[in-house]
């Protein structure tokens, strides 16, 4: 609002004294910020109550199917064990299944709680009265690596491979739509299967299970690390090609959106070059949904690893989780599904934190 | 004669880490059946807090609103009357009807929520009330809102709006979103209908221009403030506060602008 | 206040009303009725495209197979012919045979069933909570929405697969609907969160505004005024799900959680492997997996259907590409070219004047 000027009215002059630079200043809507990055504290906060929520549910329920879920089966599987286990861990597993009645049932949450925070998971009765927790332990770098190193190439390749589809919209490589489609729809353990018997057993390229030849020592030598790649390529190579369609797919259909946006038509017509335009405004826009579409599928990613691992019979936590339910060993089935729960908590907190350096928007003051 | 009167009312928003946001601050007005005001401001300036208010979509934080002297109602048929005298046209024609929905049933719900005719008279009235906005019942009726243009959406709307034969109406920025060349034929429908009916309208707009040619009184609103009111000619061809005439001075004037080239071109040889 | 309609023929347009003037003048053409054949199909105008029609193709035959299985398939599918196991495909048994004898192909069609009902029921099981959790929470405010939300998110971040295996596994037989009830269980949150997003989108449109100034019950604003909106994402939300659905019941049956008196295409290989099928009886295991893939993909197709339908820049993007490839453009081209002369492929002269493109390019 200017100052009362005692010129006419009539007279259009310019609106204050001095004249202000809106890009410095902004309009009264927005400030325009510059700078440092501002940790998002707010975002951080929302999202680490979150995570918190999820895990307390998952530890709730837990500790609640043995006790919805008739009996009979915990009994039995107490008396298959008797006098196989010390005395605290039969407590242990008393405590976990609910059989205990005397104890009233908050009292039973509470001690649950208990148990875990001691890393107590319980004693594993098909791997021999081990504690669960050494079981998981063993196992589970398998999944790490092979889970985490195909996940990590599979999205790559699909990510790239679906800006450049999306790109070149209308040319020959949209048939790969379609095709890499059909692939995603293939259940990933048939395709193993298929795999399994089409590149093992009858071209015999690469071994047929396991993650080294059984009746070998595991240990840091270049023998044994050989092993440890050729046995895991045929299980990297089914998961990289089942979960291809779905990021290809994903990619693509972002990139179409982004490409209509006008910046893009913007920054063509300032002349950037077409490389430029696509990598660094199309598809630095459209990942950012293919990070959360990430995110939110771990869960997915994890169920298609255990059954991976069935098929390749490769030790990791699926093979574990297998052997538990076909043995009905409750405790080892339970600590199992807490470590998993445990790890996709861990990974959508990374994904969240690539999100949030990758997208300005939560770098901002929220107004 | 039915009065709406704003007493003082105060919105305040809470904002996410930087207070408060002052929306209207101490504003009051009286809107009288038969009277247009207009009333004018630059976005942010408040006015669609005002729309919003009367429709009972938010409500004050401090000061109160008064139809006919009695406060309104919150829920119930208290509200349900209320809601019967005071219509709304929204700005947005392509936003403010249901895609899904015909025009029929858009014309219809109100006729039918409010037991304006009864049951048998519905389909006619709702024929009457399309003619009435000058349009063809049997072209629209059956069509869905993407069928027809903007400023025929518009006209539905206006429809709508009467359906329930309220006393008072709010429009808010109607032909905002209309192209120009059909701006003044829907005023002027507006201008019709608020005669015929005896409507009060409140007519809320950023244009100078239409407000002048549309409204009786003029208010003008600057960051949640009533600034300037009068009549409209006095306000907008005698100014007397600083952001009025800013405002005015902001709208391009033809006249103006063929007098100084016309003192150019006398004043020197350029 | 005048009641008398003013007669369209007499009412004079005013001059900036052109819209309306065409309107009266044009030849006066009712609109067509809507009855309720034009507004179904209205309705299912979204699987009006090529992908969808496919899909529904393919998703209709396996519902016919399993409508008619004792029809179609030659024998039981457990009637064992103890002279004729593991045989390859042949006239009598048109994939083959079993250890025991059983008919590959019997045991095929009969699993259909199996995984179409089981299916269908988880679909719609979890298709139903998605609206009332989602719906609700996008409508509502505050903390209601943000509980129903976080509860939606929870699910999603919960590993499926390990929680299925849990809990069916506490079950010794479970009947059919618990095996549903399980699958709908890991697979409503996507739906849910999806319809969340939309209905707190169109919560904010003015249409929702104006029935609820003009004083609409809730409910016939949820039912009436919304959901009608909703119906694309619906339907999308459905397909996804039942595709999530009929993977988990294979891969559950194929580990061998559920038992085995459910026949479904996971049970026929989970009888192949525990049978050492591979590699060598490749028409036991072969033709199941391959049932489940092309089930997939005729759900992916209806979904891309629908996607199309709902975002029409998907729609004709690659088609707008090729069509201006043909006339020598380059979609992707900074600089767009002036032709100065007419191009071969340009509209004959008599049209030139009207197009703007032939002349522009």
């Amino acid at each position: 609002m200017s100052a009362d000027t005692s010129a006419p009215a009539t007279q259009a002059s310019p609106a204050a004294p001095e004249p202000v630079d809106p890009t410095l200043v902004g309009t009264t809507a927005t400030r325009a910020e510059r700078g440092r990055m501002r940790v998002p504290w707010r975002f951080i906060g929302g999202r680490a109550a979150f995570y918190l929520f999820t895990a307390w549910a998952a530890i709730t329920i837990n500790f609640f199917i043995p006790r919805l879920m008739k009996g009979d089966a915990v009994d039995a599987y107490m008396a298959r064990s008797q006098g196989q286990l010390t005395p605290d861990a039969e407590k242990a597993l008393r405590l976990m299944f609910g059989l205990d009645h005397s104890v009233p049932l908050w009292q039973q949450y509470l001690d649950y709680w208990g148990m875990l925070l001691r890393g107590d998971l319980g004693v594993s009765i098909s791997t021999g009265m081990a504690p669960v927790g050494d079981a998981i332990a063993a196992a589970l770098p398998w999944t790490l690596g092979l889970v985490g190193f195909a996940t990590i190439v599979s999205f790559l390749v699909g990510t790239v491979l679906g800006a450049v589809i999306g790109w070149r919209r209308g040319g020959r490589l949209d048939v790969l739509v379609p095709v890499t489609t059909f692939l995603g729809t293939i259940p990933y353990f048939w395709l193993g299967l298929i795999f399994i018997a089409a590149f093992s057993s009858v071209l015999g390229w690469f071994p047929a299970g396991h993650a080294y030849e059984v009746g070998v020592d595991p240990g840091w030598n270049a023998d044994f690390i050989g092993q440890v790649l050729s046995h895991a390529a045929l299980p990297v190579i089914t998961i990289v090609i089942a979960s291809l369609g779905g990021w290809v797919l994903g990619m693509r259909n972002m990139m179409l959106t982004v490409l209509d946006e006008d910046y893009i038509t913007v920054a063509q017509a300032k002349g950037m070059p077409n490389r430029r335009v696509l990598w660094r405004y199309a598809a630095r826009n459209a990942v950012l949904p293919q990070i959360q579409s990430f995110a939110l599928s771990l869960g997915f990613i994890v169920g298609g690893t255990i059954v991976m691992e069935m098929v390749f019979s490769y030790p990791g936590i699926g093979l574990l989780l297998l052997g538990a339910t076909n043995a009905k060993d409750y405790a080892l089935m339970q600590g199992i599904f807490l470590v998993l729960v445990m790890a996709v908590l861990v990974a959508n907190i990374i994904a969240d934190i690539a999100y949030a350096i990758l997208d300005p928007r939560t770098r901002q003051t929220e107004a | 004669m039915t009065t709406l009167e704003f007493r003082g009312v105060t919105k305040l928003y809470n904002v996410r880490g930087s207070g408060q946001l002052k929306a209207l601050d101490d504003v009051s007005f009286t809107l009288h059946s038969r009277q247009t005001i207009g009333l004018v401001g630059q976005s942010g300036s408040g006015k669609s807090t005002i729309a919003k208010i009367l429709t009972q979509l938010e409500t004050p934080t401090h000061g109160e609103v008064l139809l006919d002297g009695a406060p309104i109602p919150r829920r119930g048929k208290g509200l349900r009357m209320y809601r019967q005298q005071l219509r709304m046209v929204f700005q947005d024609p392509f936003a403010s009807l249901n895609p899904y929905h015909s025009i029929r049933h858009h014309v219809e719900r109100p006729l039918r929520l409010d037991r304006v005719v009864p049951r048998d008279q519905v389909d006619a009235e709702v024929r009457r009330l399309l003619e009435r906005v000058r349009l063809d019942p049997d072209a629209v009726m059956e069509r869905r809102p993407h069928e027809l243009s903007g400023g025929q959406r518009q006209r539905v709307a206006i429809a709508r709006a009467l359906a329930s034969r309220p006393a008072l109406l709010v429009a808010d920025e109607p032909v905002s979103m209309l192209d120009v060349s059909i701006r003044l034929g829907v005023l002027n429908l507006l201008a019709d209908l608020q005669r015929e009916e005896g409507l009060g309208v409140l007519y809320i707009t950023h244009d100078l221009a239409t407000a002048r040619h549309f409204s009786d009184e003029i208010m003008v609103l600057n960051q949640g403030r009533v600034v300037e009111r009068g009549p409209a000619d006095d306000v907008i061809l005698r100014p007397r506060d600083p952001y009025t005439r800013e405002l005015r001075a902001a709208s391009p004037d033809p006249e103006e602008f063929f007098r100084r080239r016309a003192a150019q071109t006398t004043g020197g040889a350029r | 206040m005048t009641t008398t309609p003013v007669p369209p023929e007499v009412a004079q347009p005013a001059a900036g009303a052109p819209e309306t003037a065409a309107l009266l003048t044009a030849e006066r053409r009712p609109a067509p009725r809507r009855t309720f054949w034009s507004q179904l199909k209205a309705s299912l105008a979204m699987f009006g495209n090529r992908k969808s029609a496919a899909g529904l193709v393919i998703l209709g035959v396996f519902t016919l197979v399993a409508v008619f299985a004792p029809w179609i398939a030659p024998y039981s599918p457990t009637a064992q012919h103890l002279d004729a196991t593991l045989q390859p495909p042949s006239w009598q048994h048109l994939l083959g045979t079993t250890h025991i004898g059983e008919d590959v192909f019997s045991q095929l069609v009969y699993g259909t069933r199996g995984v179409l009902v089981v299916g269908f029921l988880a679909t719609i099981m979890a298709t139903v909570v998605a609206i009332l959790v989602g719906v609700t929470a996008g409508y509502l405010r505050g903390w209601k929405s943000e509980s129903l939300s976080a509860l939606s998110n929870v699910f999603l971040v919960l590993p499926g697969l390990p929680l299925m295996i849990i809990i069916a596994s506490q079950f010794q037989d479970p009947p059919l609907w618990i095996i549903a009830a399980v699958l709908g269980l890991t697979g409503w949150a996507w739906g849910a969160r999806v319809l969340r997003a939309q209905t707190m989108s169109l919560r904010n449109r003015d249409f929702i505004q104006a029935a609820r100034a003009n004083g609409e019950p809730l409910h016939r604003i949820i039912l009436v005024e919304m959901l009608p909106n909703l119906m694309a994402i619906i339907a999308s939300s459905f397909v996804g799900t039942m595709t999530a659905a009929v993977l988990g019941l294979t891969t559950l049956a194929f580990i061998g959680v559920i038992p085995v008196s459910n026949l479904n295409w996971g049970t026929i290989l989970f009888w192949a492997q525990q049978n050492s099928a591979f590699p060598d009886y490749w028409w036991w295991y072969v033709p199941a997996g391959l049932c489940i893939a092309l089930l997939g993909v005729a759900l992916a197709l209806i979904n891309f259907g629908i996607d199309e339908y709902v975002n029409p820049r998907l729609r004709s993007a690659g088609e707008r590409a090729r069509a201006l490839k043909k006339r020598g453009i380059d979609a992707n081209a900074a600089v767009t070219a002036v032709r100065t002369t007419a191009s071969p492929t340009s509209f004959p002269a008599t049209r030139a004047a009207a197009d703007p493109e032939s002349t522009t390019a």
